[in-house]
């Protein structure tokens, strides 16, 4: 039977990385930042991943790094979208940019190898019932930033952030300080996406290998309208589709025609959620 | 005076200065001694080795530049070059291959074809926008996805030739090959795409099109108000990039090495150098022909670099996307509508 558990599971599998790094997309999202540079946090995230993994011996310290790192890079970001007031989606382009060149660089002038870091001895995440941690976490961060954002304060002054910048500041809310602290957040989460992608979906590093997972990530907030909710079952479409294609794969259709099919199945998603909004609008400030 | 003083002040200038400055801390932070790595980039990008891999090199990165920035001019980003490039590139190698034709009229069909090919694949990101709603920016991108994978399948499986082991097609027959100037791999279709580029030129600055073009990158509220309607404009900017980007594809296919090679147009990543070109340039005309050609330089200048110094060519990447991350945040570009509109939906 082609749709059976053993699909969920490598659905579930493969959709973890997106689901991170779409929470951090989702959060920025609500504090009203277009952030398009989640796949260039993710591929910082790899590099510093593997890399530390690497010199330590730790995948632990890996994934500490990881987050540190493309945090660390989110500040460009929020430095140049928030505080000077440049251009997101400019900047994030030019991030993702950045990012392939920089970690490209890195890999020749660190592991002097072009292409592909793969070494057996390189420390991977374990797998705790079939999951990695950073598995069980996402599931964790999902319902967190589901209370955060509906029930804690910080989370509704984050949303008040994104919708009206203005009357947050009134009310003596700073909404660069919140804005900040989303972009952050979603480098961190971004982070933690690459660290699973290089260290428990597969054990190695190459150039570029995020391959479009971020630019599905930002669809994925789309799709689930910026709710923790709606991004895991569009997160959850993604791994469906990706693992879909792997079995297909097995079953004779070219590889080509499979690593398409999870663009076109997003992109079918966007078109259908959005025709449906289309026809029903929703009234004014009923944010999902 | 107060212009060469304005013009160090410019965000251009001054992000061009620190992108340069950067690349020689990492140039001394891998033991390089900078101005012998920048002097490298210049002798071999404008040498006489160098000069005509820069100029062939060019004419794919300026007329992806150009694709990219004729939409960028009215805010429209367009991120789905490679796509678009790679249709037009197996269509018109497979117009080579199969046209009845004599030779030179098969040249010109083919070069059609990839302009139709590219242009019609861009303008369903564009119905993807007016009709469903989905951003342009993701619709384009999303798309070039399958059409990347499309071709590498043509040429791997059903196109591939016979007894060899490269994913490519067969060579086009003898003739159907762009004009070159001289033994160098520079073809006439530098001419096409410069041409390209004095077209987009004139209809930017001469033309009311151009001028409702600039008007809506500028204030997109302001030319719906005036009359600008948007998504016929939307549909036809977005045909004329897509075609751009086809003409570039054909052009890589009826020049050296004839024939279309999976991943040769993606590889170099000329979407993406020519996006940064028309970023740095605002989408101007002339600032994008230049744009271009600095970062030709850069491309080409990163291999001889790497010969001299032992610094990683990835490194003019690095150059590259630190110019526009510091522009970025100086500058407004038209990029801005993206935001803007999808408020305005989520208010309707």
């Amino acid at each position: 039977m082609f749709l059976d558990s053993d699909l969920l599971l490598s659905a579930l599998r493969a959709l973890t990385p997106i689901l991170l790094a779409a929470l951090g997309g989702a959060l920025c999202e609500r504090a009203g930042v277009f952030n398009i540079g989640l796949e260039g946090m993710m591929l910082m995230g790899c590099f510093t991943a593997v890399a530390t993994s690497w010199f330590t011996g730790s995948p632990w310290l890996g994934v500490l790094a990881a987050a540190l790192a493309a945090a660390g890079y989110s500040l460009v970001l929020a430095v140049g979208a928030v505080t000077l007031r440049g251009d997101a989606v400019v900047l994030g382009i030019a991030m993702n940019l950045l990012a392939v060149g920089l970690t490209s660089f890195l890999l020749r002038t660190v592991f002097g190898v072009q292409g592909t870091f793969d070494d057996p001895s390189l420390a991977g995440l374990p797998l705790i019932g079939g999951f990695t941690p950073l598995a069980y976490l996402s599931w964790v961060a999902v319902a967190v930033a589901g209370v955060l954002l509906s029930r804690h304060v910080w989370g509704l002054r984050l949303r008040g952030v994104g919708e009206a910048p203005d009357a947050a500041a009134t009310l003596g809310v700073r909404p660069a300080s919140y804005q900040y602290g989303a972009i952050l957040l979603s480098g961190v989460l971004c982070g933690l996406a690459g660290a699973q992608l290089a260290l428990g979906n597969v054990t190695l590093f190459s150039e570029n290998m995020t391959a479009g997972r971020g630019w599905i990530a930002v669809v994925a907030v789309m799709l689930g309208r910026a709710a923790p909710l709606g991004v895991l079952l569009a997160a959850l479409l993604f791994g469906l589709a990706e693992a879909a294609g792997f079995r297909l794969q097995g079953l004779g259709l070219p590889q080509q025609a499979t690593d398409a099919a999870p663009y076109v199945v997003t992109l079918g998603a966007l078109f259908l959620t959005t025709a449906r909004r289309r026809r029903r609008p929703r009234p004014s400030g009923a944010r999902s | 005076m107060t212009r060469i003083s304005g013009a160090l002040r410019s965000p251009l200038t001054f992000s061009v200065l620190a992108g340069l400055l950067i690349g020689a801390l990492f140039l001394v932070g891998t033991g390089a001694d900078p101005l012998t790595a920048y002097g490298a980039v210049l002798t071999g990008a404008l040498g006489g080795d160098g000069i005509g891999a820069t100029l062939t090199t060019g004419t794919s990165v300026l007329g992806l530049a150009l694709a990219l920035a004729i939409p960028l001019r009215a805010g429209l980003i367009n991120l789905g070059g490679d796509g678009q490039m790679v249709l037009g590139g197996i269509t018109a190698a497979v117009t080579g291959l199969t046209s009845p034709l004599p030779a030179p009229l098969t040249v010109a069909l083919a070069l059609l074809a990839g302009v139709a090919a590219g242009a019609g694949y861009a303008v369903l990101a564009a119905l993807c926008e007016n009709h469903f709603g989905v951003p342009l920016l993701v619709s384009s991108l999303l798309l070039s996805y399958p059409a990347v994978s499309l071709a590498s399948y043509l040429a791997r499986y059903p196109l591939k030739e016979p007894g060899s082991s490269l994913p490519q097609t067969r060579a086009l027959p003898d003739g159907v090959a762009l004009p070159a100037f001289g033994d160098s791999t520079v073809t006439l279709g530098l001419v096409l795409v410069v041409l390209a580029a004095a077209v987009y030129w004139f209809t930017d600055r001469r033309t009311a099109v151009g001028y409702e073009i600039r008007m809506t990158g500028l204030n997109a509220r302001f030319s719906a108000y005036a009359g600008v309607e948007r998504r016929g404009l939307t549909l036809r900017l977005m045909a004329v990039s897509g075609g751009l980007a086809g003409l570039v594809g054909a052009i890589g296919v009826l020049s050296f090495p004839y024939r279309f090679v999976d991943g040769s147009l993606t590889a170099p990543g000329y979407t993406w150098t020519g996006l940064t070109a028309a970023l740095l340039a605002g989408a101007a005309p002339l600032g994008t022909l230049v744009a271009a050609f600095f970062f030709a330089v850069l491309q080409v200048g990163g291999l001889a670099m790497e010969r001299t110094t032992e610094v990683p060519r990835e490194l003019t990447q690095v150059l590259q996307a630190i110019v526009i991350v510091f522009l970025a945040a100086r500058l407004r570009l038209p990029g801005r509508l993206l935001r803007r509109r999808s408020r305005e939906r989520e208010a309707v």
